[in-house]
């Protein structure tokens, strides 16, 4: 959060709520669940590290009294940003282990377990092409759906394939 | 509760004879509602390809029975068999099956004139057809002239176009790259809402993930199911 927050400061000196806006432009129904308050959190917590810092707001510019901007401290750590290439979860560690466990100690059939999962990626999957149906063509936020979608339907194939390994090995419950 | 329109109990499929025999579709009831879509999902020679034949009236069970519109089908002669399929089902295959010498238009109203419609009746449903599934400027175009998603979307108008109890879809989007399955994704979508009834067989989760139940099908039998109606 605090790195993209900084990062859409970039753009120009900006209100909370205008960098809240933005936030939502990009992340569409994805972005629903995000708190009002957790921007200025943020800001708050970025101004603290010394990352960005504010000026009050001229006459007329509405209820929101400070403008923020980034500290040089704040660009060179988006330009930092920009340059890592760290990705989140590459692999289904959590449910390999699940399945491993559950096998071994005999607590669960691996196949229910996968078919337990399948249903609810599946009701997963749904949401989200309704989602990205439901987006106006060129749409940034429907991008973002689309890379849930293809996420979710490579997750299905692997637990096509955990299906037929677990129902080839010999130590199912 | 809507009725089913189409029903099978204890349906049963076996190829080969002897050590050899395989149960392709073992002892699966299924009863599909009025404007449910029904998806089944399965690895490669689980049999689903062979239920949907059997349901279809493609193929003939070894044992058990399938009930469409409230009729025997696997009991009908070959004859009232034929009419069955031409008339009240719509089918859609992986490789399009267009005829590659007809316009889309031509395709797409062959069904209808089979069925016995006046060419004018049969024309005006098929340009409209045609206009539902997006493909209004490619009536006069040959399937060679066509992608293969545009190819694939007349194949639907085609199933449409004798008001059918049921489209049964093979495998519809397998032959399609990502932006053809989309096409055909949207399309599925807007049957669904309109009330079409509908059962696909796929591989793609996308497509299943347009239905209301999607059911898992393991050595010919359907050993789970997801319910997706509802909430949303």
């Amino acid at each position: 959060m605090q790195d993209v927050v900084l990062a859409l400061l970039a753009k120009e000196p900006s209100h909370g709520y205008q960098l809240r806006a933005r936030l939502r432009d990009a992340l569409g129904p994805l972005g629903e669940a995000l708190n009002d308050g957790q921007i200025y959190v943020t800001l708050t917590r970025l101004e603290k590290a010394g990352l960005v810092t504010w000026e009050p707001a001229g006459e007329g510019e509405g209820r929101d009294r400070k403008v923020y901007a980034l500290t040089p401290a704040g660009q060179h750590r988006v330009a930092e940003w920009l340059t890592e290439v760290a990705w989140p979860r590459p692999a289904p560690t959590d449910f390999h282990l699940k399945l491993t466990a559950a096998a071994a100690a005999r607590l669960a059939d691996p196949i229910a377990l996968v078919d337990a999962q399948r249903r609810e990626l599946l009701r997963l999957l749904r949401d989200a092409q309704r989602a990205a149906l439901a987006e106006p063509p060129g749409s940034v936020a429907g991008l973002l759906l689309e890379g849930q979608v293809l996420r979710l339907e490579a997750d299905l194939k692997w637990l096509d394939a955990c299906e037929q390994a677990w129902t080839t090995r010999g130590d199912r419950k | 509760m809507t009725e089913a329109v189409l029903r099978t109990r204890k349906l049963r499929k076996e190829f080969g004879k002897g050590d050899g025999r395989v149960r392709a579709v073992d002892d699966v009831d299924l009863a599909v509602d009025a404007g449910e879509t029904v998806a089944v999902m399965g690895p490669s020679g689980c049999g689903k390809s062979t239920l949907l034949h059997l349901l279809g009236g493609l193929q003939r069970p070894t044992g058990g029975e399938v009930e469409l519109g409230g009729r025997r089908v696997e009991t009908m002669s070959e004859r009232a068999l034929a009419r069955l399929r031409r008339d009240r089902i719509g089918f859609v295959f992986q490789a399009f099956h267009l005829m590659p010498e007809l316009t889309a238009v031509e395709n797409v109203e062959v069904p209808a004139l089979l069925a016995g419609r006046s060419p004018r009746a049969a024309r005006t449903t098929a340009l409209d057809l045609l206009d539902q599934v997006g493909l209004a400027d490619r009536t006069g175009h040959l399937p060679s002239a066509l992608s293969g998603g545009q190819r694939q979307r007349v194949a639907i108008a085609r199933a449409l176009s004798t008001e059918p109890l049921v489209v049964l879809a093979d495998e519809p989007t397998g032959n399609l790259d990502s932006a053809a399955t989309a096409e055909v994704l949207r399309l599925f979508d807007r049957l669904h809402r309109a009330g079409q009834t509908l059962v696909v067989v796929t591989h793609d989760a996308r497509i299943a993930a347009t239905a209301d139940r999607i059911l898992s099908m393991r050595d010919g039998a359907l050993v789970d199911q997801t319910v997706l109606a509802g909430a949303a």
